[in-house]
């Protein structure tokens, strides 16, 4: 087990290092980042300037430096300040992480809800109209483009029946309970598209639990029906969907991108994909950190869990 | 007691009766039904055709905007044509500069199966290969491979993909193909890693059966193993996965190129198509809800073949969501 824990753990901080080397590589890529401040030949821009600018920035040392540094910093949980507006990185994400927390949350509640009932509902009923509705929500989630149904959904409610509001999480100052409607959409649009994996796994699982031995030999002895399904199957059934329940949450928390873009949210994800379209490269990077380190940190505590709750895993494979 | 027999009895006869209404040829044709995913074959068999033959099918060019149709609804609303003295017709309406959205639709066709295939097959080639060596060698080889696919699956790909487009944009190098390639490079990276842990499995397997154990007796090198009595055990997994990938790639093309870093405008790509016709939504929904169910019919189609041929060709990955 220990062996496992520290395994486990050295991969995930090769995971941190591997996503930040390749974004920090590839933002310099753009090219010279101190074009972003200054023209060369520009009002009082000597030559002289420039270098004093470069040294200021730190931009004269070897790129592999250069990430060194910036690593050494993270790790002190300093990501640097942004290019533009010369902000504190780790400021920026503090302010907007609690809007992708709150989305990522809500949107799991959501998935959760109608993957796992509808997934034990569709296998237990194999064959019924249940089953068929099961089947058909988990085939249309999987197929259909997130923003797509997003825009569709802000189309149906908010233009045409002006039910809800198209954009953003509400004026500022305002907070949860009083701004929920703005809450609606963007975390119904991220539950929906991603509760059809969860529902054909539930519903696999379930169907493999209900077929074995023991919950034919349940039967047999007299166990009821309900006492089969819920004791004998859920139980069992269970484990792969809540593995892909963890993983979920932690791409929605990495990955909130598109509906963050769609609906004007005000998250990291959207954060992120601003500082891409201004090179600000120690937004990116820190971004990027921020995304890697929350999958990792979360699908580590998960394979952990896993290992505990379910002693038929093997620590090494 | 009385009453519950006669509900057997009637359902019976009931049950009887439709028997007997079913002549053998509807019988056939139910069969079919059932056992084949008959509409997602049409509709995929279709749109290859359309890809084909797109400047046939196409009644104008997709790139040629008419500024006097800009946002001319389809054959739903004809009076708008003669209200506004446009004389061309439009059939799915034209988009917010006046370009036919049915002629773009089919040559995105072309451009999202040339892109698909392409990706595809690249991700096909080297997640099969590194799968296969890494089940069947063992050892230190497998270790690496399968430590490189763990990192490669936690980077936030759809954020660096972005890093990427827009890094090309603002390049001092070019990259041969375009941005169009570029794409297809980077789908290419997200597929890989979806063959290796299945094929390494399989490979495993086979490694231990009989036949290759005579092989190797017999002389054969690693290579031949690997080619001759390994690779065609993985087939049928290496099929399955490729047409489930195929359809989650539709998806992540689409997302690029909504984001703005897909295949670049004027260039008729699906996703570009809802993307730019999102600002119109409210007075020229057509121009959003049109490519967009050309995306989920397509997407659809795709997964309902990939799980058709899971059942067909591996019932072992049934657990694949």
């Amino acid at each position: 087990m220990g062996r496992f824990l520290v395994r486990r753990a050295a991969l995930g901080l090769l995971s941190l290092f591997a996503a930040t080397a390749i974004v920090f590589a590839l933002s310099r890529a753009a090219g010279d980042p101190l074009l972003l401040f200054v023209k060369p030949g520009g009002y009082a821009m000597t030559p002289q300037t420039m270098e004093a600018m470069k040294k200021k920035l730190g931009l004269d040392k070897p790129l592999a430096v250069q990430y060194l540094i910036w690593l050494g910093r993270a790790m002190k949980g300093d990501l640097g300040k942004t290019v533009i507006a010369e902000l504190s990185v780790a400021e920026k994400v503090r302010q907007r992480i609690g809007a992708t927390v709150q989305l990522s949350v809500g949107a799991w509640l959501v998935a959760t809800m109608i993957g796992i009932p509808l997934g034990v509902l569709s296998a237990v009923r194999r064959g019924s109209v249940y089953d068929y509705i099961g089947r058909t929500i988990a085939g249309f989630g999987q197929s259909v483009p997130t923003f797509w149904i997003g825009i569709m959904l802000i189309l149906l409610f908010a233009v045409t029946l002006d039910w809800l509001p198209v954009q953003g999480r509400g004026l500022s100052g305002s907070s949860f309970p009083g701004n929920w409607k703005y809450y609606v959409l963007p975390i119904f649009t991220l539950g929906f598209t991603s509760a059809a994996p969860y529902l054909r796994l539930t519903r696999s699982a379930m169907l493999d639990v209900l077929d074995s031995e023991f919950v034919k030999l349940a039967r047999a002895k007299g166990a009821s029906r309900g006492t089969v399904i819920w004791k004998h199957g859920m139980r069992n059934a269970l484990v792969s969907p809540l593995t892909y329940s963890g993983l979920l949450l932690a791409g929605f928390l990495s990955g909130a991108t598109i509906v963050e873009t769609v609906f004007g949210w005000p998250g990291i994800g959207q954060l992120a994909t601003q500082a891409v379209y201004q090179n600000d490269y120690p937004m990116i990077t820190g971004s990027v950190l921020i995304f890697a380190l929350l999958f990792v940190v979360t699908s580590y505590f998960l394979d952990v869990l896993y290992a505990v709750v379910d002693p038929r895993i093997r620590y090494v494979r | 007691m009385a009453t519950q027999q006669r509900v057997a009895a009637s359902a019976a006869s009931a049950i009887s009766f439709r028997r007997s209404g079913f002549s053998a040829v509807t019988d056939r044709t139910w069969y079919v039904l059932r056992r084949w995913p008959v509409l997602p074959l049409l509709i995929l068999a279709a749109l290859v055709f359309v890809a084909i033959f797109a400047p046939a099918v196409a009644p104008y060019e997709p790139t040629k905007n008419n500024l006097s149709a800009r946002n001319a609804p389809g054959f739903w609303d004809p009076e708008w044509y003669e209200e506004n003295g446009v004389e061309k017709r439009y059939f799915l309406g034209a988009d917010h500069v006046g370009r036919d959205i049915f002629s773009r639709l089919v040559f995105g066709a072309r451009i999202s199966l040339t892109v698909m295939a392409i990706a595809v097959s690249t991700g096909l080639i080297v997640g099969v290969t590194l799968g296969v060596v890494s089940g069947y060698f063992g050892g230190w080889t497998d270790e690496i491979i399968q430590r490189v696919v763990d990192i490669w699956n936690a980077l936030p790909f759809l954020l660096i993909a972005l890093v990427v487009v827009i890094v090309y944009n603002k390049r001092e190098w070019d990259f041969p193909g375009g941005r169009a390639s570029l794409i297809m490079l980077l789908l290419a990276l997200l597929t890989w890693s979806n063959f290796v842990k299945n094929i390494r499995v399989e490979a495993l397997t086979l490694r231990e059966r009989e036949y290759v154990m005579y092989a190797r007796v017999a002389g054969a090198s690693h290579l031949r193993i690997m080619l001759r009595h390994l690779l065609p055990g993985v087939i049928n997994t290496s099929i399955v996965i490729a047409t489930l990938s195929t359809g989650g790639l539709v998806l992540t093309e689409a997302s690029l190129s909504f984001l703005g870093a897909g295949i670049p405008p004027p260039t008729p790509a699906w996703g570009l198509m809802v993307a730019e016709g999102r600002e119109y939504v409210a007075t020229a929904w057509w121009l959003v809800v049109i490519p967009g169910v050309v995306i989920l019919t397509v997407v659809m189609s795709l997964n309902f073949v990939g799980d058709w041929l899971r059942d067909r060709l591996d019932p072992r990955l049934r657990q694949l969501a």
